[in-house]
């Protein structure tokens, strides 16, 4: 080994081989990238796809034109910005209500020490453990009974479907943002106390422009999950003007699919571009959260 | 670590609490409470919803010992989550096994007592009844009179809960007659035109005339005394016909005769196990819910193996700091976890379609035969398979890449020095020290997976058909997609309870994965200790 001619020979085989992985790898990259970007791809060709069935479509269109949303903003035949309007207010709303349940009760989880706050902290943990898609069906009847009592909270409303949202809100972001609140000293609380400001004075002047960054993500995280939510939203809304994006499309799709697969694709994308920019931009903080979660366990 | 040092801070801060609402407030926002609380109730009540009832009762005691002790300040921060979480998180979970437990479904939706006072509303032409033609009369106060002419031409007045009169005109405020015998006028009363009378959705359903014998509002030409047709008997739980005799027994909450014939409505009754007997021993359901649960399972373990490794493989694969394009190939690779899964679903769903997709027209003109994704059962299963492949390896990409990272580089360097190769470096310290910190995130991938309605549903609703079952099933039917179909299609008339049993069943499923994922990773300890 002594030898500096086979030192370096063997360091060029290292570096040849690792040059060669390398090239190995990015190739396996192309194919994993071409198996993740192929069905976005063709969705973006098959709303440009003036023909607009399912049968003619090629990967890039002849004559590529606007004509599938034209259709799909103008025509009428169904209401797209009904719905998707319908699912920005809804997940808009259940994500500020949302917000403030938990924030507010995170801080009193975190800042003050009463009888049942393990158990109960344990609890919310537990109940997540049953997701509310199992209770559908008793949660269907449940809005149907109080429907009879206020029509305003009955099936086919969106205070109905906020209001079972929100049921859920007291779960795993309780303990997100009691972890972040633990981490925030309580020395600022207790100066602030001295100076004679109530709980409420802290928590919304002291506390609440601390947790800015926390709560930005967390929103945005809420608002993704309720905008895509599909289940509960097909079950408790019936009319189709009360329909969110998720539901209106899934039905469009169940009737008219093959042939107008270019006007669904064109909604497919309107529906999911700000969610993929969301998360694009946001991608680090993302996986940030993600591997957190994953090494703390 | 900062509970020892805030135990303290507390103890010195309970005596000199705050409230965040002025007494004033919270007492205005309690009588709101309890007034809005009282008035639901009342409605429950009448509607027969006692389960929803007793809860909104608790809930309410809960909110008004909050608001009223002194003690309870800190959950006065979290009442309102508590309230929503109970209602509808907490009790529909209740709910679904008091469901469970009836034969809540089409036909039996309303309560026995609202059945029964139904089916009493019917009412039969006892062979000596009289028929009478009848012109109506109403106030300006909305209360209804009939002159009745019975066959033999006398007049009568009939007033609700009065017994007939026969006055002439002149008494009683009887104007004069007309040709017909009828009084143009009637004093206090306005008469109503034929035509008027014979739409009136009211008239038919007021009981002129003494309890016992009333007189009701047959046709636009006819009044006639008719008798209930049934009379409840309570001691014998049973419907008696008034007009053949027959009796008809309360059979699992339908009044069901000797010979079968029964009685519309039924009602909500609790028939204890009968659903879950129903799910565990009977042979025709057997068949369709032994292939269901073992294909839930082997759908879920699947998935849950083929997303984890792909993206395990990924991970390792990029686990370079300076490898090129690094950032690009993630942002890459991540998209199929940023469009919402159920359009992704729908997109694969248009692109697998037989004869018309790109991967069939594709494959078709390669190789001349393409998969029947939608009709053959096992093609059906791989195309979920690989469509959950797609939607999920980049998130286990990005949680393996996390959690290697997290794997400190001395472990490797000490195996190198031990003449460990890849593989055991990769069987010894990679998957086990990987295994522990995304074992929690497995296992509730796995429980995802156990109850991923939305791919199955939207793909090709748990299609194909499996062929004669009792209940609608398919054969990539999963459990909850099953109780999906039969709680809310209606083709079959839909069976509540029956879903909700099934449901039960898959909640002990969830729950035990949920108690073994605790004792492996010991995740409730570490959660004991960070409370």
């Amino acid at each position: 080994m002594s030898n500096p001619s086979s030192f370096q020979k063997l360091r060029a085989s290292a570096s040849l081989q690792h040059r060669l992985s390398v090239g190995l790898r990015l190739l396996i990259a192309v194919f994993l990238i071409i198996f993740s970007i192929f069905p976005i791809l063709w969705v973006i060709s098959a709303s440009f796809n003036p023909t607009g069935s399912l049968a003619t479509q090629t990967l890039i269109p002849k004559n590529p034109g606007l004509d599938n949303y034209r259709t799909l903003l103008t025509s009428g035949e169904f209401p797209f910005w009904t719905w998707f309007g319908n699912s920005l207010k809804i997940a808009l709303i259940t994500d500020v209500l949302s917000l403030s349940i938990t924030t507010i009760a995170a801080y009193a989880f975190s800042r003050f020490r009463f009888r049942g706050r393990q158990t109960m902290l344990k609890a919310i943990l537990l109940i997540q453990v049953f997701p509310a898609l199992l209770a559908l069906v008793a949660t269907f009847l449940m809005i149907s009974q109080i429907g009879d009592v206020f029509p305003a909270f009955g099936l086919n409303t969106h205070a109905s479907l906020i209001l079972v949202y929100l049921g859920g809100a007291m779960g795993i972001n309780i303990w997100l943002m009691k972890g972040f609140l633990d981490t925030i000293p309580r020395d600022i609380d207790e100066s602030a106390m001295v100076e004679g400001a109530t709980d409420w004075q802290i928590f919304t002047q002291l506390i609440l422009p601390l947790l800015r960054p926390i709560l930005v993500v967390i929103a945005i995280l809420n608002y993704v999950g309720t905008y895509s939510e599909f289940i509960l939203a097909r079950v408790l809304l019936k009319g189709s003007e009360q329909y969110t994006l998720m539901v209106g499309l899934q039905v469009f799709a169940g009737a008219q699919f093959n042939q107008r697969w270019g006007v669904f694709a064109a909604g497919v994308l309107i529906g999911a571009l700000p969610i993929m920019i969301i998360y694009l931009i946001l991608q680090d903080k993302i996986v940030g959260g993600l591997t957190q979660g994953a090494v703390k366990g | 670590m900062p509970d020892s040092t805030s135990q303290n801070v507390m103890k010195t801060k309970e005596s000199s609490t705050i409230n965040i609402w002025s007494p004033l407030m919270r007492l205005g926002l309690l009588i709101a409470t309890d007034v809005a609380a009282v008035w639901f109730l009342n409605r429950l009540v009448s509607l027969g919803y006692l389960p929803l009832a007793t809860v909104i009762i608790i809930i309410t005691i809960f909110v008004n010992v909050v608001l009223l002790r002194q003690k309870a300040y800190p959950i006065r921060w979290m009442v309102v989550g508590l309230v929503l979480m109970a209602l509808f998180t907490i009790y529909p979970i209740f709910f679904t096994v008091w469901v469970s437990f009836t034969n809540y479904g089409e036909g039996h939706l309303i309560t026995q007592e609202q059945a029964v006072e139904q089916i009493l509303k019917e009412k039969y032409l006892p062979e000596a009844g009289k028929a009478y033609t009848w012109t109506a009369f109403k106030s300006p106060q909305g209360d209804y009179a009939l002159w009745l002419k019975d066959a033999e031409g006398n007049g009568y007045l009939a007033k609700k809960g009065e017994s007939l009169t026969q006055p002439q005109s002149g008494e009683a405020g009887i104007g004069e007659l007309d040709e017909k015998g009828i009084p143009k006028t009637i004093e206090g009363y306005k008469r109503l035109n034929a035509i008027v009378a014979a739409t009136d959705q009211n008239l038919t359903e007021i009981l002129f005339g003494e309890t016992g014998t009333t007189i009701q509002v047959r046709s636009p030409k006819e009044a006639a005394e008719l008798l209930p047709k049934y009379i409840y008997d309570p001691d014998q739980d049973a419907m008696i016909d008034q007009e053949k005799g027959t009796l008809y027994r309360n059979l699992r909450g339908t009044f069901t005769s000797e010979t079968g014939q029964v009685l519309r409505p039924g009602f909500v009754e609790t028939i204890q196990f009968a659903n879950f007997k129903e799910f565990f021993i009977s042979p025709a359901l057997r068949g369709p819910l032994v292939r269901i649960i073992t294909w839930n399972f082997a759908f879920a373990f699947l998935s849950l193996l083929l997303n984890f490794s792909l993206g395990l493989v990924i991970a390792i694969m990029f686990n370079d700091a300076h490898f090129p394009f690094k950032k690009l190939i993630r942002s890459l690779l991540i998209i199929p976890y940023t469009v919402p899964a159920l359009l992704t679903i729908l997109i694969w769903r248009g692109m697998l379609n037989p004869e018309l997709g790109v991967i069939d027209r594709t494959l078709e003109s390669l190789f001349g035969w393409a998969p029947p994704w939608f009709t053959d059962q096992w093609w059906a299963k791989i195309a979920i398979l690989l469509i959950n492949l797609w939607l999920s390896y980049p998130y286990f990409m990005l949680v393996c890449s996390g959690a290697l990272q997290s794997i400190p580089e001395d472990y490797y360097a000490a195996a190198q020095v031990d003449g460990a190769n890849a593989w055991q470096q990769f069987r010894r310290i990679t998957l086990p020290l990987l295994l522990v910190a995304v074992g929690p995130l497995l296992m509730a991938s796995f429980v995802f997976n156990f109850n991923n309605f939305n791919l199955i549903y939207i793909f090709n609703a748990g299609g194909p058909p499996i062929a004669s079952t009792p209940t609608p099933a398919g054969h990539t039917d999963i459990l909850i997609s099953y109780v999906y179909n039969l709680a809310f299609s209606a083709s079959r008339g839909v069976d509540y309870g029956f879903a909700a049993a099934i449901t039960i069943v898959i909640f002990f499923i969830v729950g035990t994965l949920t108690i073994l994922q605790f004792r492996y990773t010991r995740m409730w300890e570490e959660v004991s200790e960070n409370v």
